[in-house]
Order: C-alpha cells, then structure tokens, then sequence
C-alpha cells in the first residue's frame, strides 16, 4: 500500500508542511515548563484548535503534538510511564481533524530528541535511543498517524537510532536536523554529512531537511547544500519565522508573514518540495506562505546572494562545504593511532 | 593510524622531557584521550611539578586551544565534550591536591537553567568547559527558581552566576532573578553571565546582566576576563 504522503507527492509539485507547534500553545495558555504533551490529555480541544489552524492555513501535512513524548523528555515531567498513551492522543485527534478537512492531509507523527548525549561523548547508549523512539513510535501508529516525523536532531547517531526504530514500528518517516552552529547542527554535521547519513540508512525516510536553525536564509542555505549533492530524495524546509527578539517584556520572532511567503517561494526555487515554518510561524504566516507558492510562479535556483538580499544575511561566513570554512590548526606534538 | 605506524605510534610519555611532554599532553587533550592525560598528569607530579602548574600551564592551557578551535567553528561539540572529559580526569587526581596546597582558585560559578525550562545540554556544556578551565562549578539543573539561584550564591560564597534559557518563553524569567538581586542588594557582589540559543547581546543588556556568552567557549573568556577584573579592583583597595 502507498503512504499517503508519496500519493500526495506524486499528484502535486510542492506540499505546504505546518507552522510552530510550541509557539501556538503558549498563545493557548501553556505554562513555560509544562509538558505541551500532557494537553493531548487534559485539553484536546486545544490541540485540535492546532491541528485545524494548520490545515485552514492550506497544510498539505502537520505534526502531532508529541515532540517532547519520548520517556527521557517526559520524565522530566514524572511523566515517561505515559509515553504511548500521551502520543496514541495525539496521533488520533490529529487523525480525527485530518479526515474532516476534506482533502488529503497527512498526519505526521513529530518524534524530538532525548536531549540527552550519545556515546561515547554522552551517556545514552544507541539502544537505549531506539528504544525511547520505538516507544514513542508504536503509540503514534495505535493513534493513526501516516508516517513518523522526527525533527531538530543534532548527532548523526541520535538520526540512526530514530530510523532504527521507524523501522521496528514498520512505518514510513521523513527525519529533519537542525543546523544552528555555522551552518552545522550542534554537534557538527554539515548539509552535505546529512545526505551521506541518510543515504547510508537502511530504512531510508521518504524525506529529509533541515527545520528550525537561525532563521531563514541560513536554512535555505542548507537547502542549496543538499542540492549540491545531486539529491532525488524529496527535501524538507521548515525554518523559524526570523529571529527572536526581546521588546517590552516580550518575545517575538521578527520574520513577518511577507518574509516567510518569501521564503517559502525561494525554499521551492532551491529545491524543496515540502515547505513549512518552524518556531514564531503561526497561521498568519502559513496563509500568506500558501498564497505565495499558489499563486508565484517557480523561478531559477536562488544564489546566496539573492537569499541574503530579499531575506537578510546569514549568520555565519561559511556552513562548512564550501572549503572556505576555518582550517584545523597543525599539531605541535606527534599525533598517536 | 596503520599507514603510518612505527615511530609515531610509539610515543612513550614518561620518555619525553617536560617540555615535549606538556605539549603533547595539550594534543591529547584536544584528542580527547583521557587514559593519556592521567598518565601525564601523573609522571609530572612524580617528576615534582606543583598540581597548581600542571592545572594552568598544561591542561588550562590545553583546553584553551580546544576553546578557541570551538569559538572558530574548527571543532564541535562532540571533540569539545571528549576533551572535557580528559581533562576531568586529570583535575580528578589534581583536584585533592590543589586543596591540599592551597593553590590560588580561578573562581566559583553557580549555573542552572531557569525556572520553566528544563533544556540542558548548552548548560552543561557550558559548565564543563568551565570546570576544563579551572573554575569550580555548582550545577542546580534545570527549571531553578530565583530563590534557589541566591541562595547557592550565598551558600557557595560563589563569584559567578551562570543562567541559560532555551526558550524564548523562558528567557524572560532572567531579569526576575537579576531584579530579584537588586531588590536584595547582592547584584553587585557576583558576576551575572546569561546565554541559550534565542537569546542576544542586546537582551543580556536589556535584562542587567553582565555579559551574554554566545557559546561555552565566551562564557570561560568572559568569566575569565569578569573574574580578573574583579581581583584587580579588589587589589586596588
């Protein structure tokens, strides 16, 4: 049986992915702190609030509200004994708004890190890591999601354990990464390392990109870099909405709905073809990103260059694939095997 | 390496003299090899060194060049965590001696983040970098209060106070703490260093903090420079 999703992607040229999930609860009234994964629960009208947001913004797809559902995250919350029920909820409100929209909308089932560290740097160990995932995946599935959507990862072992166990739950998945330091993730893997990793994986994600980051124009520029690589694989944007800024009290992210239209029409020009926001992308955003990619005709791949100018600058000189990043230093000593 | 095996890969430490042996211990600090860096720390202290030069001249001097490969974007986080944890093991043979000798302290931070965010990996990164640099570092965790943050300040008579946010709903909760300082009139007496990846140099200012850190690299830079400037005036009268 195909998955919706690759239905979906072979009738259209481009899908529209959601916006923020965290950002939007906390407008909800979620207390900074609390488990946003607890509300699948207690308030289930709000979540499905989300989910509609989403898709009366023109969504092709949304994520579940269930990216801190892991047990390492939950338990934080005294909370990692209900793994599989807090994600079973929000897989099947998610796929109980999905079937009343009246057109395909994928339910995509948001998978988080531990954010714990793996070996040997950290403690977690890689099957400890599919299990956390595993878990969480089998509740997804029980509550209907399509596929699995596993985002802002940083370690290239913490993106295998999460396939790892997509494929123990037998489903279908897309895998994001987030590259927020010059161009890398945290924990130093480039656009180009990403395409190695996921090509390298045995249970492949019908998808891969980058969500999240530093803003617009850095994610477009990791967009380019898997072009580089001569990818086929369908490619993933879901950035933030600009940067967050601290005013009277309070914050907000400066990406306007028309910066982020702008950005949506230039993801697809560099090759995208699931588009979305990330964190301060709410339904406003959305609605203008899918006017945009509606209505704007497709243009020729963007140069950085054009990214910098019609979105603003990039936070860093080099993303690391372009040979111009910073050299390591020459060793004083003699190095050992 | 097998293509070049031999000589290289024959490296005995007790055979070098003190000063081939500094720098290669600061190489194999930045390999993060830390069976290596206890051996060495160990032959130095046979050899007479004071546990307070083998601190600052070898490791703190090693992982100084670890620090600055990290603000470069030369190294990342996974070679910095491995060189962090070498250097633990060598301060953990270093550490009961340096007490013992009463050797000069770099300072005292206490860090944690705050109330309603339980994101903790920049903070921990941030506290073992410190620690790599010397300073003695008090982990409260995630979602700490104001009241918690004063008073391990007071308890630990610390220098520093070390805050990091993850969030941009959280962030805010900073300036509660540093006002909360004020309204105790204890601001002054402690260095306050904030950082987390929403926030900005121009939110640390807004807020009253000392210094915002980019990264764990600026947040031992800055505290190093704070902490100087600190025993200066205090020198000064």
């Amino acid at each position: 049986m195909t998955d919706a999703l690759t239905k979906l992607l072979a009738q259209r040229d481009w899908l529209m992915a959601d916006g923020a999930t965290g950002t939007t609860l906390f407008n909800m009234g979620l207390q900074s702190g609390d488990s946003p994964e607890l509300w699948n629960v207690a308030h289930p009208d709000r979540i499905a609030r989300l989910y509609r947001g989403a898709v009366d913004a023109g969504s092709d797809i949304f994520l579940t509200n269930s990216f801190g559902g892991n047990a390492a995250r939950l338990k934080l919350h005294d909370a990692q004994h209900r793994v599989r029920e807090l994600n079973r909820a929000a897989a099947e409100i998610g796929r109980e708004v999905a079937d009343r929209a009246g057109r395909p909308v994928v339910v995509a089932g948001s998978i988080g890190p531990t954010g714990e560290i793996m070996e040997p740097m950290g403690t977690l160990a890689y099957s400890s890591a599919v299990e956390i995932f595993h878990e969480q995946a089998e509740g997804l599935k029980e509550g209907g999601v399509d596929l699995l959507w596993v985002e802002t990862i940083s370690a290239p072992e913490e993106y295998r354990a999460a396939a790892e166990a997509a494929r123990l739950a037998d489903m279908p998945w897309c895998g994001t990464m987030s590259f927020d330091t010059s161009g890398r993730t945290m924990m130093g893997v480039t656009s180009a390392d990403m395409v190695k990793l996921v090509e390298k994986l045995e249970h492949r994600p019908l998808a891969f990109g980058a969500n999240c980051g530093v803003g617009a124009s850095d994610l477009l520029r990791t967009i380019l870099g898997f072009v580089a690589q001569g990818v086929e694989r369908p490619l993933i944007a879901k950035g933030n909405a600009g940067i967050p800024k601290y005013e009277d009290g309070h914050i907000h992210y400066d990406g306007t709905p028309e910066l982020m239209a702008e950005y949506a029409v230039l993801a697809r020009d560099a090759g995208a073809r699931i588009i979305g926001g990330c964190c301060g992308t709410t339904t406003a955003h959305l609605e203008r990103m899918h006017e945009a990619l509606s209505t704007r005709a497709p243009g020729p791949r963007p140069t950085l260059e054009m990214i910098s100018e019609r979105l603003g600058g990039f936070s860093s000189a080099s993303d690391g694939t372009d040979g111009r990043q910073p050299r390591s230093r020459s060793r004083r000593g003699r190095r050992r095997g | 390496m097998a293509n070049d095996a031999g000589e290289d890969d024959e490296i005995v430490l007790s055979e070098l003299d003190d000063e081939a042996l500094n720098l290669q211990m600061q190489d194999d600090l930045y390999d993060g090899l830390k069976e290596e860096i206890e051996e060495g720390v160990r032959i130095l202290l046979e050899r007479g060194w004071a546990p307070y030069d083998i601190l600052t001249r070898v490791l703190v001097a090693g992982m100084q060049v670890v620090g600055d490969d990290f603000r470069d974007g030369i190294l990342f986080v996974p070679e910095v965590l491995l060189a962090a944890n070498a250097m633990k093991g060598g301060m953990a043979i270093l550490r009961p001696l340096l007490a013992e000798t009463g050797a000069p302290k770099m300072g005292k931070m206490v860090i944690g983040t705050v109330k309603g965010d339980i994101h903790d990996i920049g903070k921990n990164l941030v506290g073992m970098m410190m620690e790599g640099a010397g300073f003695e570092v008090i982990d409260l965790g995630i979602n700490t209060e104001a009241e918690s943050y004063i008073e391990a300040l007071k308890r630990e008579e610390a220098d520093i106070l070390g805050m990091s946010a993850l969030l941009t709903t959280t962030m805010p909760y900073m300036k509660v703490v540093i006002d909360t300082m004020k309204e105790k009139g204890i601001r002054e007496d402690y260095i306050v260093l904030v950082g987390g990846a929403p926030l900005n140099e121009e939110f640390g200012r807004a807020i009253g903090a000392d210094a915002y850190c980019r990264d764990a690299a600026v947040a031992v830079e800055t505290a190093k420079a704070f902490v100087s400037r600190k025993h200066n005036r205090m020198s000064a009268g």
